[in-house]
């Protein structure tokens, strides 16, 4: 198995024989790479189809996104004048969350390599590398709004404000459901191993975390880099 | 799993944590300096940011063309298509209906009227 | 403690909201009752409410559609009424419940009846077209049904508990800001379509990967049945476009609870905004319920012609065109926002475009019926009324496409004939189709005929008597959504459409007794070989009803039509294959984790309603813990032992092989 599909990739060892019914419901004949969903060997293993599931559901969330970036783009101007991007944002934090993004969505990775080899204390170290940066991010940015609040840029202050706290708010809300669920994930495995469907559960997660991070880079650039610019 | 593989997965999360790092440093870089000719600076910075999520979609979600991942692929451009309709149509829209039916100085701050077209 | 909530929420001066709510209690208490005193309750909890079987979970959207029907019905008669009446005179409905009677009438048709209605159908059919055991996500079907049941229960109790929203059945601005909406009525709509609309998008997710991934050995994309084709664009659709309709609505929730300035209208806030949006899902939803349609079309016509469909490969491009061109042209359902001659030019063209491909399927289904041997039954009857009706309202429809036109004829009641004339005409015509060829599949018997062309007859009649005349007084200048009126010449038509939503009436009438009759003589029309239609594609393949695992061996496909191709075999060979070998089938273990995450959901939307904020956080945390239960349980799958298998397939065997024997003694 290649590193360069990880995500998508049945897990290996862990997964149960297939003692019965080769096409039972979800589970491939057996031989992982015939049956990929394109006719040919029946219906796909479970990991893919969970993978792929998932991948499906990222899309939606990133359509959700994709509206809410409409939103803001039609109504940065909308100020009323109240105070613009340029006045409000710091360029300083803005890096500083990134990077902690950046880095837990690597330490993610990371955790998915030890998921890969089964080993606990990698896994749950690497787990707990990306919670801490996840949760720095989440108090950086309750920082900001708190900050903007604080000097009556709330967002009942302009519609632009409004696009601007629901825009990174939102992402901001998946970031904390990405940590309740990764907490989640840590005690899953921590009481039941690495069984079939925690991994593939996990793997989910880990899609859900790095999509986040994909979010992210069009909040910093859509958002602070060309507010500031402008 | 083999310690080289290991290896080889551990070193495409830190290939794209460089490459990712350096296209996020190189945004921030260029929004910050006057380098590039101003109006630019957004055209620059939206092609870092493709840049940045190509990088992230092959080496964190490691996205490939091998057969098992086409239909990924094909999601992700439909996706990519509704995307592109939604905002482009919606910017397009309503750039349109401000300028068509905005009264002059009214609701919108005085910068609002520079973004008409 | 309990936010707004008082009694005084309760309408006791509106006697008509709280008669139907108190008839609704009353009825839904009974039917408790007697399930609970005739001791069904566990066979009720276990066999259905915590089912994760795809056929039981179509069956109960089904079931729920068709009792919201009546619901949206009744709303559409007191408005029919109200209109025949208020000539002059206020009528009998105050303008006040009048304009709640039409808002809820547009939500609970298009998202309680509609949409249920088509994903009960491709619930039921898709694994069974497919091949397959299941959907690819069982337990999260079931949460998605009983989401649906939250968001029809939150409409439904708004009733009695405070109101419903005024503004129309899309809560536009600025009229739905808490400014000019302070009650709960804008909420109420709000909530129960966030927390419907999620399990809406769950389904999308589900059948998606259920299409792409998971199909019988041999089955490629371009052996799929059409339903399956129609299907799959459907759900595209859902993923794309209902996440567009959650975020819309939370940044309304946002303006209404937290004083945001999205769509006030004051502070930069521009109303118009949430006009592009909501139509950015909703111009999609449009195709959302009509897909299915065509594709249950598709089947009906190819199976009672007694010919493959013509065409089956424009069809699929048309339908992926569909699919992609349904997200090109919401701007035509606000041509009047005044973005200019350039914008309406370009969505009035794409609007049109639009409409080939849909003709493209009407031609191949005329091609279908065309030297085939047809049969006219019920099923063929709503299909061929479809076309001649749906022609039609696909036309007025580009006839709006052409925003001068559009100038002239938007909301009047030419728009509102337009719209019902594509909705039912198209979807509840293809969805009673499909209720019609698919009900001996899932009960074992058939519908009794005559009832179900009576039905037809009346609701074909019924409609055109109903619509034909809003068309006439749309051009005469009548706008939409009118409580009274003083023009004496739209007087005549309008009594015209209420003896028609009558006749529509009388359609419903013979449906339910056609229900009844045919429970009644189930014997007679018993369908004992699982193919009683002479049917082209899997599902006809297997026992009526089928099995809980659908398939005693996963069907090997070698060509368009697999289930037809396996008849021929048998025809020729004057026998049935050989019987397979049987193995073990694991099938999905029942959950109750649909039905719990609903009661919290309720909880949640309740109490956001009403806000009851510890109410809220309860349904919160009881909404997480239901799913870590759910995650930590170990057991996942039942076993169904080989033999008990071979024993299921025998009896279906036996009765096809004694069919096969009794059409050779005839021939």
């Amino acid at each position: 198995m290649s590193a360069s599909t990880v995500a998508f990739a049945p897990p290996g060892p862990g997964t149960p024989s297939q003692a019965h019914d080769p096409y039972r419901l979800g589970r491939g004949s057996g031989s992982e790479d015939e049956s990929t969903g394109h006719g040919a060997g029946g219906p796909s293993p479970k990991s893919i189809v969970v993978g792929f599931g998932f991948w499906i559901f990222i899309l939606a969330d990133i359509i959700t996104f994709s509206t809410l970036f409409a939103a803001y783009g039609v109504l940065k101007d909308a100020t009323a004048g109240g105070p613009t991007g340029a006045e409000l944002f710091d360029r300083g934090s803005a890096a500083l969350e990134t990077t902690c993004l950046l880095l837990s969505s690597v330490a993610c990775g990371l955790a998915m390599v030890a998921l890969r080899m089964r080993s606990r204390f990698w896994f749950q170290f690497a787990m707990l590398a990306t919670a801490v940066l996840g949760a720095s991010f989440l108090s950086l940015e309750a920082r900001e709004f708190a900050g903007l609040v604080s000097q009556g840029a709330g967002p009942g202050r302009s519609a632009f404000l409004s696009a601007f706290f629901t825009l990174v708010g939102c992402h901001g809300v998946h970031v904390t459901i990405g940590l309740l669920w990764l907490l989640t994930m840590m005690a899953q495995v921590a009481a039941k191993g690495f069984r079939a469907d925690i991994v593939r559960r996990t793997t989910c997660w880990s899609l859900f975390w790095h999509a986040l991070d994909i979010v992210w880079v069009g909040v910093f650039t859509v958002v602070y880099l060309m507010g500031l610019s402008a | 799993m083999e310690g080289a593989d290991v290896w080889s997965s551990v070193r495409t999360y830190l290939i794209g944590l460089a490459l990712a790092a350096m296209l996020t440093a190189g945004s921030f870089w260029i929004s910050s300096t006057g380098v590039i000719y101003g109006p630019g600076v957004p055209v620059a910075l939206i092609v870092f940011a493709l840049a940045q999520i190509g990088v992230h979609l092959v080496f964190f979600l490691h996205l490939t063309t091998a057969p098992d991942n086409v239909n990924n692929a094909m999601a992700l451009a439909f996706g990519v298509l509704v995307v592109v309709l939604l905002i482009g149509g919606t910017l397009w829209i309503m750039m349109h209906m401000n300028a068509n039916m905005m009264p002059m100085g009214a609701a919108h701050g005085p910068h609002m009227h520079g973004g008409h077209p | 403690m309990l936010g707004k909530l008082s009694l005084a929420a309760i309408p006791l001066d509106q006697p008509i909201p709280l008669a139907a709510g108190a008839l609704v209690g009353v009825v839904l208490l009974c039917i408790l009752g007697w399930i609970v005193l005739a001791g069904h309750l566990p066979y009720v909890w276990r066999e259905w409410i915590t089912s994760v079987d795809h056929k039981r979970i179509g069956i109960m959207y089904v079931i729920f559609a068709l009792v919201m029907l009546l619901r949206g019905f009744t709303d559409a008669m007191m408005m029919r009424s109200q209109q025949a009446l208020a000539f002059d005179a206020p009528g009998y409905l105050p303008p006040e419940h009048y304009n709640q009677i039409f808002s809820a009438h547009g939500t609970i048709m298009i998202f309680f009846v509609a949409m249920p209605f088509m994903i009960g159908l491709m619930n039921f059919v898709l694994p069974l077209q497919l091949g397959v055991r299941d959907v690819a996500f069982p337990t999260l079907n079931s949460v998605s049904f009983w989401l649906t049941c939250t968001g029809a229960l939150l409409v439904n109790m708004s009733l009695v508990i405070g109101e419903f929203q005024r503004t129309g059945w899309l809560p536009y601005p600025p009229l739905s800001e808490i400014t000019y909406s302070p009650g709960v009525g804008v909420d109420y709509w709000l909530w129960a379509l966030s927390i419907s609309g999620v399990g809406t998008l769950m389904t999308g997710v589900n059948f998606v990967t259920t299409i792409l991934k998971m199909r019988a050995p041999g089955m490629s994309y371009l052996r799929m049945p059409m339903f399956c084709w129609t299907a799959l664009a459907t759900n595209l659709l859902i993923v794309a476009a209902f996440p567009i309709l959650t975020a819309v609505s939370a940044m309304l929730i946002l303006d209404r609870y937290l004083g945001f300035q999205f769509f006030t209208d004051t502070a930069g806030g521009n109303s118009m905004l949430f006009m592009s949006l909501i139509w950015a899902w909703g111009h999609p939803e449009v195709y959302i319920l009509i897909l299915p349609a065509f594709g249950i079309f598709s089947e009906v016509v190819s199976t009672f012609s007694g010919k493959p469909l013509f065409g089956y490969r424009s069809m699929v491009l048309a339908t992926m065109a569909i699919c992609m061109l349904a997200f090109m042209v919401w701007l035509h359902h606000f041509f009047t926002m005044g973005a200019g001659a350039d914008v309406n030019g370009v969505f009035g063209i794409m609007s049109m475009v639009i409409a080939v491909p849909t003709g493209v399927k009407i031609f191949n289904w005329l091609f279908t019926m065309y030297g085939g041997s047809v049969r006219m039954s019920a099923a063929m009857l709503w299909s061929i009324g479809f076309m001649l009706t749906f022609v039609i309202g696909g036309m007025t429809g580009v006839l709006l496409a052409i925003p001068p036109v559009d100038f002239v004829m938007h909301n009047s009641t030419f728009l509102v004939a337009h719209f019902h004339n594509v909705i039912i005409g198209g979807v509840l015509f293809g969805a009673f189709a499909g209720y019609t060829y698919w009900f001996p599949k899932a009960f074992g018997f058939r519908l009794h005929e005559g009832w179900g062309k009576a039905a037809f007859w009346c609701w074909q009649i019924g409609f055109w008597l109903a619509f034909g005349p809003l068309y006439v007084t749309g051009l005469d200048g009548m706008t939409r959504r009118l409580q009274h009126y003083d023009v004496a010449e739209w007087r005549p038509w309008l009594l015209v459409a209420l003896l028609g939503a009558i006749t529509i009436l009388a359609g419903i009438a013979c449906q339910v007794v056609q229900l009844v009759v045919s429970i009644r003589h189930r014997d007679a029309l018993r369908d004992m070989t699982g193919d009683p239609w002479d049917g082209r594609s899997l599902e006809w393949s297997t026992a009526s009803p089928p099995p809980t695992f659908n398939f005693a061996v996963l069907p090997d496909v070698h060509g368009e039509e697999p289930y037809w191709s396996v008849k021929e075999r048998a025809r020729g060979q004057h026998t049935l294959p050989a019987a397979p070998h049987y193995e073990a089938i694991e099938v999905p273990h029942n959950s109750p984790t649909g039905f719990v995450c609903a009661f919290f959901a309720t909880l949640i939307g309740f109490a956001m309603i009403w806000h009851i904020w510890w109410m809220a956080i309860t349904g919160l945390v009881g909404a997480y813990a239901t799913f870590v239960v759910f995650a930590w349980r170990d057991r996942t799958e039942d076993e169904i032992p080989a033999a008990r298998v071979a024993e299921i397939d025998a009896a279906n065997r036996r009765a096809r092989n004694e069919a096969l024997r009794e059409m050779e003694y005839a021939s």
